[in-house]
This record gives structure tokens, sequence and C-alpha cells, in this order.
């Protein structure tokens, strides 16, 4: 059985909210599905499955929020998927509650188990496929049952398990209770509904806004990443001379629908430039370098309303450029519309972002953890240049490479822009 | 075509790129890319919102001539 956990959407992601189920119990889901929606500080984030099943039970309701790793769902793999046996009746649950399938739970080729047990077993909506009982020749007991419920109904949290009914933790989601700082006086410590009603209801917090939200789990990560992360910084000033005519007369001979914009240019160029400097295209887990299996590059997009997201385009590196302009326009549309998906939020390598179209002549940016390197580029500006000996002006773009010291060093910046610059004086093989 | 008909086009071609400033107040005479937080992407976008609605093709070195909802009516008037 693959657990569906709430996944970390990125390094400042504590804990997120259950908005939607997008697939209901006994659903058949593939890998790549979106089957929820999450609500975090940064948006509405779809989130994919990576198993292909069925739908075994949702194990979370709709509003609740859960710390990063909780078990949202259980998904049973394909191959062991039985369907359910025609005696059995469906399990009845209202809108909203925590939920199993009872049902396909009973696989009468399977387990040893008498009807009792089997009946116990779907009320509590335990799964006996696969289950070794501690009875006569591996025969479940309802001992046993009950033993499993118990720890079906315990989510992950904050690395402790809590053992709570359904019930109870439904009420304790409506009335805000945290069910870490309450005792149980079930069975084993169990939580129950009764503890919950009994149990302080925490004063109203001061109403905040989403962009405020979002503006303080950035503050946080930033925080982190400037007291972890030993930055250096490495700038260079590239003539975009060369790529802005081949955009130019590229625009003018594709329709309006095909036009390209040179931030997608600096993108393509940029992640050509890591496939030669791939230490800055890596992740730093535990203590160590990572090597990332492609290059993706996360474009970060400021939010009109206030707020910064940094998806990833995947493969960045390939294909053709009116594909990465095509992919990148999709990207930003929806992370302005609150609709990227799980995948884009995490899977970021570097990150690019560009703030000269406001004028701004040259970024320092800090970098988002776990990614060990971000580009900053600053506006194009007409500025005195010398070439072949001749003072004249040019269209100059300033790019900044923050990197973190403990994976790279000030030279292999260097070489990774000079790459860079390379690259966009030969735009038409990008 | 009137003037009140291509800025309701306009407008509305606008609210497809950005539709968070649907209920803005947006002077005729703004600097869009200010007035609105638009970026390049944006704009070209709009220009080819524009080109759907109206058949009308905006090269790129005329961006500058629909920088305000004016300019952008005027210029796309002439051009019907």
């Amino acid at each position: 059985m693959a657990e569906f956990v709430m996944p970390s959407l990125g390094a400042d992601m504590a804990a997120g909210t259950l908005a939607n189920w997008r697939v209901a119990l006994g659903d058949t889901v593939s890998r790549g599905d979106i089957i929820a929606e999450v609500e975090t500080e940064k948006g509405l984030i779809e989130v994919e499955v990576f198993e292909t099943g069925v739908v075994e039970a949702l194990l979370v309701a709709e509003g609740e929020k859960v710390p990063v790793g909780t078990v949202l769902a259980e998904i049973r793999a394909v191959s062991a998927a039985v369907s359910a046996p025609a005696s059995v009746p469906p399990s009845e649950s209202a809108p909203g509650d925590i939920i199993s399938s009872g049902a396909s739970d009973v696989d009468l080729d399977g387990p040893m188990a008498s009807p009792a047990v089997r009946r116990r077993a779907h009320e509590l909506g335990v799964f006996l496929g696969g289950v070794e009982g501690t009875g006569d020749h591996g025969r479940i007991t309802l001992d046993d049952v009950q033993h499993l419920a118990g720890a079906k109904a315990a989510p992950i949290a904050s690395g402790d398990r809590v053992r709570i009914s359904p019930y109870a933790r439904r009420i304790a989601t409506e009335r805000g209770v945290d069910v870490l700082r309450i005792g149980g006086t079930g069975p084993g410590g169990a939580i129950r509904a009764s503890d919950v009603l009994g149990a302080r209801v925490p004063e109203p917090r001061k109403s905040v806004s989403a962009a405020e939200r979002m503006q303080s789990a950035i503050a946080a990560a930033m925080t982190r990443a400037n007291d972890e992360i030993p930055h250096y910084y490495v700038e260079h000033s590239i003539d975009m001379g060369n790529a802005l005519a081949w955009l130019r007369e590229t625009n003018a001979s594709l329709s309006v629908a095909e036009r390209l914009v040179s931030g997608a240019v600096v993108l393509r160029a940029v992640a050509r430039a890591l496939r030669k400097h791939k230490k800055l295209n890596a992740t730093w887990q535990g203590g160590e370098v990572v090597p990332s299996d492609g290059i993706h590059v996360g474009l970060a997009v400021s939010l009109r309303g206030g707020g910064l997201v940094a998806p990833a385009l995947r493969s960045t590196d390939e294909g053709s450029l009116s594909d990465l302009m095509a992919r990148m326009t999709d990207l930003v549309s929806r992370a302005r519309a609150g609709a990227l998906r799980s995948s884009e939020m995490t899977s970021a390598t570097i990150t690019l972002t560009s703030l000269g179209e406001r004028g701004v002549e040259s970024v320092t940016p800090i970098i988002f953890p776990p990614q060990v390197a971000i580009v900053g580029c600053g506006a194009t500006l007409e500025r005195p240049w010398v070439v072949d000996g001749q003072v004249v002006p040019r269209p100059i773009m300033r790019v900044t490479l923050g990197a973190d010291h403990r994976v790279t060093n000030g030279h292999q910046g260097a070489r990774f822009l000079s790459a860079l610059d390379g690259l966009l004086q030969e735009p038409e093989k990008l | 075509m009137t003037s009140d008909e291509i800025r309701a086009v306009l407008l509305s071609c606008l609210t497809d790129v950005a539709p968070e400033i649907a209920d803005e107040e947006i002077a005729d005479d703004a600097d869009l890319r200010d007035e609105l937080d638009l970026d390049s992407m944006d704009i070209l976008r709009w220009v080819q919102g524009i080109h759907k609605a109206l058949s009308v093709e905006i090269p790129e070195e005329d961006y500058g001539k629909i920088a305000s909802l004016e300019d952008a009516i005027a210029y796309v008037g002439t051009r019907l």
C-alpha cells in the first residue's frame, strides 16, 4: 500500500491545508494524475500522485490543515486491487468525513478471517489483504482488526503518531484544536471527541491576508538561506546586441501567436550553460551536494497582488525555443492564477530571477534552498561599449550569479557566466 | 466600431491576461505597464488577444504606441 502524503512544496512550508480531493474512494489513478489541491502560503497547488493504483482510503478531510509528511490517502497498487464483493454494502460516510474504502478491503480469497472479523474490519475501514493474523494458522482476530484500526487512525504529525478517532479529528479541525497538545482518555491514550470538546479553543488570530502569509513564508525561507548558505556573487556584463537583433528578425517572420520574448532566450541560454556547469545545477541535502537528474530552471514570478513564486520549467534545456516560450507562458499564467502543480513547486534545480523590466540595473539574489545557485538579470540598457577599438552604444545586460560556496567557488561561477555570454552571442543555436 | 466599443474589447483582452485587474479603475492615459504591473510577456499576450479579437496585427516596434489605453484605442481605431 502506497502512502500519499502532504508534500513539502518549498523549503518554507511546514504544513498545508487539503483544499479539495479530485478523486473518490475506489477511483483508479495513474502516476502523474492530479488527485488533490493543497492550499499553501503560495496559493492553491495541484498535487500529483506518484503511484498507479486504486484509492484505498482518504484519511484527511477537505479543509483540514496538516503538517508536511502526514498521510493523506492510501493507494493500493493495481496488481493488488480487487473488486468489492457484492455481499458487502458500500460504506456510508457523510461528506467531509475522514473515510476509507471498507468495501474493497475484503478479499474473499485472501487472509483467513471469520465473517464477524470481516464485518468489523469493514466497519472500521481496515484492509485485510496481506495481513498476518495472530490467531491459529495466521487467522486474523478481532483484536488484530482493532489494532490495525488504531494504527490507521493515527496520522503522522511532526514526527509523532497521534491516536485519534476520525470523528474527533474532524471536530478538532472545525474548532481549531491542536491534537498534539491534548491528552487522550481512550484506549492506549487515543483522543476521543469528548477530549477535543473539553480542550481549550485557541484565541482567534488576527486576520492575515494571503499576501502577508506568503511574504512571511518568503521571509522565513530567505532568512534561513542567508543564515545557512555561504553565498558568493560574481557579475558579468553581456552585450545583448546579437540576441536582440536575432529576436527582432525572428519575430518579424513569425505570426503574432508565435512571437518570442527576450526572457525566453535568456532562460534557454541559462539552461544550456548549465549543461557544462553541472555543479551549479544541484541541491544541498543532508550536508552534501546532490546532482540533479535534469535541468529544471525555476522562474521567479512576481504576483501582482504581492508575493513571489518560483515554479520549475522541466527540462529547460531541451526542445525548441517556441516550445519553451509556450511552456513559459503557460507556467507564468498559471502561477499568477494560483494553479501550479506540486511537481512544479518542488523540482527546480536552479532559479532565474529578472527585474530588468522595472529598470533595475543588477540583482543580487538569495538562493532558494535546497538549490545551490541563482541567476539574476538586470535591465538591458544602452551603454558605451568598446567594439573593435571603438566606443559604441550597445545594449548591455548585467547578470549576477549567486552560488553556494560549499559546492562551487567564484572561478566556476565566472566560467558559467562566460559560457552564458557566449551562448547569447549565437542565439540562433538556442 | 466606436471608441467605446474598441475600449471594451481592449479591456476584455487585458482582463484575460491579468484577471486580477477586473475590478480596477483604469485611467485612459495611465501607462499600463506601470499602472497594472504588466511585463513584456503580458504585453505580448495582450497583443495576441487583440489580434484574435479584432484581426489587428501590432508589430513589436509599435508596442510603444499602445502604452496607454487611449493610445491603444487610437492605434487600433486607425487599423480596423
